[in-house]
């Protein structure tokens, strides 16, 4: 019988406790122990990225990781994001885009392109198309999805731009 | 398990079938690697893992059939017993007379092609929950299905339950493209330990499951010979092509007859012979994946093309021309039947118009020729690569809709259409709303629900578009001369007068004449003060089922500007284009995302997905790790233009387009490496297509 152990996570900007064997997975403890189906389950093999979460402000894949191995840790999932509303504009801009066609592979999307934002606030097209490759999409052909972050880029770099009166030009 | 096809193609094809249903647990013998021979409920999924190892299972290992020709031996072992050999299928279809053609002396090239095995790989693995009812004594099933009705068929035949205390619901289907098109052993397993039990159960599917037990496609090889004149035309083609299915077959023979139906393609060719053999092998079933059995066939008529052509000394482009039919012959026989057994007859379209279209979107063939030359001057490799096809879509038999309107004016659209992502309830409610005057948000489409409609079909064979809408189309007409006659009650006037715009019944030309949709179905409802005219009944509902006449012929011509990398062999896809015709497009955005996703899964198949078996059976590609799907990095510059020319075969003149970008990049792609390589001599005969072969080639070429 394997033994169970107490973790404390922050889940979403609110402490959770609670007791787990061992072996189970960081995606069954979200998905199952606390209700968080946000995150999803496409290969368990660390490939497909559906189950990308944010673990101590960087993307993670859940389905690698045990339960146990985020005692003490806070974890980010798409509902804390889109709860806060700080990926609510990558969520616009993938409906406009079509980035999405059955959705499966959406969560992690989207926790992928706010990763990739938030540590490369100007990406380049390539950078975009190498970072967007952490995750799997089989309906879209990632036509939208690129589309969607490169126009979320394009846009960062403009507010930036603004903000900062050395780069405003006379027109 | 399978479906049979009709009569009238049982009376017209040479054939002869004998596949064997798939167990819904192995008993006295396993199959293939991957088949399920125990089920184990627990509480929760590690607990069912821990008691799976606790299985000690004791099989006596027998020789393996691993491939075609362990299987076509003389003495080969028999993967199903009680057949006679492991041949499960024959196919013939001839038109003209292609042996005495090709021994008439006339010029010809003879080769071998190889489709290998991949699959469909939704991003969501199957699923299937059920539960029970003890007091009424029936079963809901939610399953991953593409296919509600026929789950329900299964399981109520198999547990000895009428239909009507069993419903299948697919909700949300997290991506299907065929592999979730048929009825698997879980659909009715779960459901049975449900009853069994008594209480719910749940199974999901891990990935390492559905690279083991999920069907898988492709997977055949053709002998083929063509003959042709000097000028280039093509005058006769002869195909045996060999199957293999895996353990099982369970979508019988429509691979194969895909592959036949489609062989000839937008070409004149007067005489044809192709007759297909389906072989059982120690390997995971072999079902429809998006293409189902064309991208096969188009493989080997594509590469034939560009293979004529060299022999030749012609432009494949200038080639494809001289053997396309033109749009004065339109409607065109080809002269073979289809799988529904109604002669092949191409409804419409212009086949030399999408291939210049695609020649000129990439700038134009003598623009790309000189570019070419240009390159290989300095040592670099470009090639262009084509492919065309024709895509029969909309397949029948038949898709029901019932259309409602509720006493708020709102329109209820039910219909047996099961989506997994594609849009179908933004285009149903589109048509229903255009049958109706009204905006697609008063639409409430249900689908996927055998609860909602009593018959269904399904969503494969790229027909929810013309079935689906032609049935909401066809359900709303006849509900509108109730409607109207209603209306012409209420407003005393004839039914001829009456129009219908933005959601309300007026008098032409008399707008403040009018009545809503909602008085009218408040008029209509059965019971005391119904203001109906006499002898009318009750309520405001129609279902109707649209019965198509036989599929509708989408076509297309892919076109890729492909340059190698030196060092590593990679095939690097510097531009893509896709000119395509699926008839009038019901939503132009929706249509993108079904020929953008189609592509990114060809160029998957043709450049990085196999699934790989050793000399034992045994599955080498068991993960994401070995199986490699196409990320964003792997994704070319694409440009997809629509050609829109009406379907003479459904009033909306729709055509079908779930399929079609999945069924040309794998031999345009070849097209377009074989092309960079000429100064080598190199072709490609089998897919994927293998960088270690493409740095041979560059080696002989640089010396
Ligand atoms: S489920 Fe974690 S990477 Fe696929
Ligand atoms: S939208 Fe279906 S997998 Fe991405």
């Amino acid at each position: 019988m394997t033994e169970l152990h107490k973790i404390r996570v922050e889940v979403n900007g609110a402490l959770v406790e609670r007791t787990v064997e061992p072996r189970r997975l960081l995606s069954d403890f979200l998905r199952e122990d606390l209700g968080l189906t946000g995150t999803h389950v496409g290969c368990e093999q660390g490939i497909c990225g559906a189950c990308t979460i944010l673990l101590n402000g960087r993307a993670a894949r859940s389905c690698l990781i045990f339960a146990v191995q985020v005692d003490g840790a806070k974890v980010m999932t798409i509902e804390g994001l889109s709860n806060s509303g700080a990926v609510r504009h990558l969520q616009d801009l993938f409906s406009k885009h079509r980035a999405l066609q059955c959705g499966y592979c959406t969560p992690g999307m989207i926790v992928v392109a706010y990763d990739l934002l938030q540590h490369l606030p100007s990406p380049t097209a390539q950078e975009i198309r190498d970072g967007m490759s952490a995750a799997l999409c089989r309906c879209t052909g990632y036509v939208g999805i690129i589309e969607a972050v490169t126009e979320a880029a394009r846009e960062r770099v403009a507010a930036v731009d603004c903000a900062t009166p050395v780069h405003m030009t006379s027109d | 398990m399978q479906n049979r096809p009709p009569k009238s193609w049982r009376d017209a094809v040479e054939h002869e079938i004998n596949i064997p249903d798939q167990p819904i647990l192995a008993t006295d013998k396993v199959r293939y690697v991957g088949e399920a021979l125990a089920v184990i409920v627990a509480e929760s999924r590690y607990l069912a893992e821990d008691a799976a190892e606790l299985i000690e299972v004791d099989l006596e290992p027998l020789p393996a059939v691993a491939t075609v020709d362990m299987a076509l031996a003389t003495d080969a072992p028999k993967v199903h017993d009680d057949l006679k050999s492991n041949v499960v299928a024959r196919l013939r279809i001839r038109k003209g007379d292609a042996a005495g053609i090709l021994a008439s002396g006339v010029r010809s090239i003879r080769h071998r092609f190889t489709n290998h095995r991949y699959l469909a790989m939704p991003i969501e693995c199957r699923g299937v929950v059920s539960q029970y009812d003890s007091r009424s004594d029936s079963l809901t099933i939610w399953s991953s299905t593409q296919v509600v009705h026929w789950v329900r068929r299964e399981v109520a035949v198999r547990l000895g339950l009428p239909e009507s205390r069993v419903r299948c619901i697919a909700p949300d289907v997290g991506g299907g493209f065929g592999v979730k098109g048929h009825v698997y052993p879980e659909d009715v397993l779960i459901p049975y330990l449900a009853r069994r039990l008594g209480r719910p159960v749940k199974w999901i599917e891990d990935r390492h499951e559905h690279l083991l037990n999920s069907t898988h496609a492709r997977d055949d090889r053709h002998d083929v010979e063509v003959a042709f004149d000097d000028k280039g035309r093509i005058l006769a083609i002869r195909d045996n092509f060999v199957k293999d299915s895996g353990a099982y077959t369970p979508v019988g023979i429509g691979a194969p007859s895909n592959t036949i139906a489609h062989l000839l393609g937008p070409y004149d060719i007067p005489h044809l012979e192709a007759a297909a053999t389906v072989v059982v092998t120690n390997k995971t079933p072999n079902a429809p994946y998006r293409g189902s059995g064309r991208p096969e066939g188009v493989f080997v008529m594509e590469r034939l093309m560009d293979l004529v052509a060299r022999e030749l000394g012609m432009d494949p482009v200038e080639l494809r021309l001289r053997n396309m039919i033109p749009p004065e012959r339109m409607p065109y026989s080809v002269g073979i039947p289809y799988r529904d057994g109604v002669p092949v007859v191409y409804d419409s379209g212009d086949f030399p118009a999408a291939l210049h279209e695609a020649i000129n979107a990439l700038g134009g063939l003598e623009a790309i020729r000189a570019e070419q030359r240009a390159a290989w001057a300095e040592g670099r490799f470009l090639g262009l690569g084509v492919a065309s096809f024709v895509e029969g879509t909309g397949a029948g038999p038949f898709e029901g809709a019932t259309v409602r309107i509720d006493p708020s004016g709102e329109i209820f659209v039910a219909t047996g259409a099961c989506a997994q992502g594609q849009g179908h309830e933004t285009i149903f409610a589109q048509v229903a709303a255009d049958e109706w005057g009204v905006t697609p948000d008063q639409v409430t489409v249900s689908i996927a629900d055998t609860g909602s409609i009593a018959l269904g079909y399904g969503t494969i064979a790229s027909r929810s578009a013309v079935n689906s809408s032609s049935a909401i189309r066809k359900a709303s007409a006849v509900l509108r001369q109730k409607v109207f006659a209603i209306a012409g009650h209420l407003l005393e006037c004839a039914i001829e007068d009456l129009e219908l715009r933005d959601g309300r019944v007026s008098v032409k030309g008399v707008p403040t004449m009018s009545i809503s949709l909602a008085e009218i179905a408040q008029a209509a409802r059965p019971g005391w003060d119904h203001r109906r005219p006499p002898g009318m009944s009750g309520g405001l509902e129609v279902t109707e089922y649209f019965e198509p006449p036989t599929v509708t012929w989408a076509y297309a011509t892919h076109a890729a500007l492909v340059e190698i990398d030196r060092i590593t062999g990679a095939p690097i896809i510097r531009k893509y284009v896709v000119v395509h015709d699926s008839g009038v497009l019901i939503n132009p955005k929706l249509a993108d995302g079904q020929v953008l996703g189609g592509v990114c899964q060809g160029i998957g198949g043709g450049l990085l997905e196999e699934v790989i078996y050793d000399q034992d059976g045994q599955l080498l590609t068991g993960s994401l790790m070995d199986y490699l799907v196409p990320t964003a990095s792997d994704m070319p510059p694409i440009e997809v233009i629509h050609r829109e020319t009406p379907s003479p075969l459904n009033e909306l003149g729709v055509k079908g387009l779930g399929e079609g970008g999945a069924i040309a990049p794998p031999v345009a792609i070849a097209n377009a490496v074989c092309d960079a390589l000429r100064p080598a001599g190199y072709e490609i005969f089998a897919t994927p297509i293998r960088r270690s072969e493409i740095l041979k080639a560059i080696d002989k070429i640089l010396g």
